[in-house]
């Protein structure tokens, strides 16, 4: 299920027009990862405020977004690009690849919610499998 | 047992008070088949759905889409014994439709995001839960009887 050239083409057009939105997008998004999958909390038990509207959270989302836009820009090329990330998660967070998954549903989520008439099928579909590949490239160096 | 919380059952009875089913109905099923197109196997007799306009064009796929949505009505009447009120049709989906339990979480899926579509900011993380909460039963309560 890699991507083809109009699921590329998809990602880019629609991550143009979401692009300015980015850090409340994964704000949103990462709330409602610990809102809808409490078990997620356990990655965050090292903050002392993990509730949905907390600055941790917020500055969170931002950081993972920032991820996203980056992988955006290196979509011919997810595992060489996003190389370090993947080291970073495989030997340092650790993070279950069956999170990945999770997270993915609630961008996809926000991303309806807030862009109704551009989040068309087609468009879920390429965004969907963009961020299966993000993960499958996250998770590259897990073992 | 599942256990509802009074917010719980109140989230579920106003989402599908004020459900318009020809629309969302629909607009679930066919992103369902364009966002997961393995799951056109189950629709070989219904006609063109060639591409994502056959697909929303299709006026068998549309009100299937309409029928599949109020066969969720009998789960918000009977949110307490979910799993005995779809006993039946979790055997028919077995051995009658032949469908792969896991579609229904896919379906679920797509039902959250079109809901979500059209409640924007209103679909809050907590009515987000609650929503797949309800889904959750609703998909495990179909697969049941699958042997």
């Amino acid at each position: 299920m890699s991507l083809n050239k109009t699921d590329k083409e998809r990602v880019k057009a629609f991550w143009s027009k979401v692009a300015g939105k980015a850090d409340a997008i994964g704000a949103e998004s990462l709330a409602r990862l610990i809102v809808v999958y409490p078990q997620t909390k356990t990655y965050f038990a090292h903050w002392k405020d993990v509730s949905p509207n907390s600055p941790n959270v917020k500055k969170h989302g931002k950081t993972v977004m920032g991820g996203v836009a980056d992988a955006v820009t290196k979509i011919d090329d997810l595992k060489g690009g996003l190389l370090s990330l993947s080291e970073l998660h495989a030997f340092t967070l650790r993070v279950d690849p069956a999170n990945f998954k999770l997270l993915t549903h609630c961008i996809l989520v926000v991303l309806a919610a807030q862009f109704p008439a551009d989040f068309t099928p087609e468009v879920h579909v390429a965004m969907d499998k963009f961020l299966a590949a993000v993960a499958r490239a996250l998770a590259e160096k897990y073992r | 047992m599942v256990v509802w919380s009074e917010q719980e059952r109140s989230i579920i009875n106003s989402i599908f008070a004020s459900l318009d089913y020809d629309d969302i109905g629909p607009k679930a099923l066919c992103r369902c088949l364009i966002v997961y197109p393995w799951t056109q196997r189950y629709f070989g007799g219904f006609g063109n759905l060639y591409n994502a306009e056959a697909i929303q064009t299709n006026p068998n796929l549309a009100a299937h889409g309409i029928k599949v949505l109020h066969g969720l009505d009998r789960a918000v009447k009977n949110m307490d014994n979910i799993k005995a009120t779809y006993a039946e049709l979790s055997v028919m989906h077995s051995e009658k439709l032949h469908i792969d339990p896991d579609n229904f979480r896919l379906l679920a899926d797509c039902l959250t995001i079109v809901i979500a579509a059209k409640m924007g900011s209103a679909f809050t993380p907590e009515i987000q839960a609650t929503f797949q909460k309800f889904l959750a039963v609703v998909v495990s309560a179909l697969g049941k009887q699958y042997h």
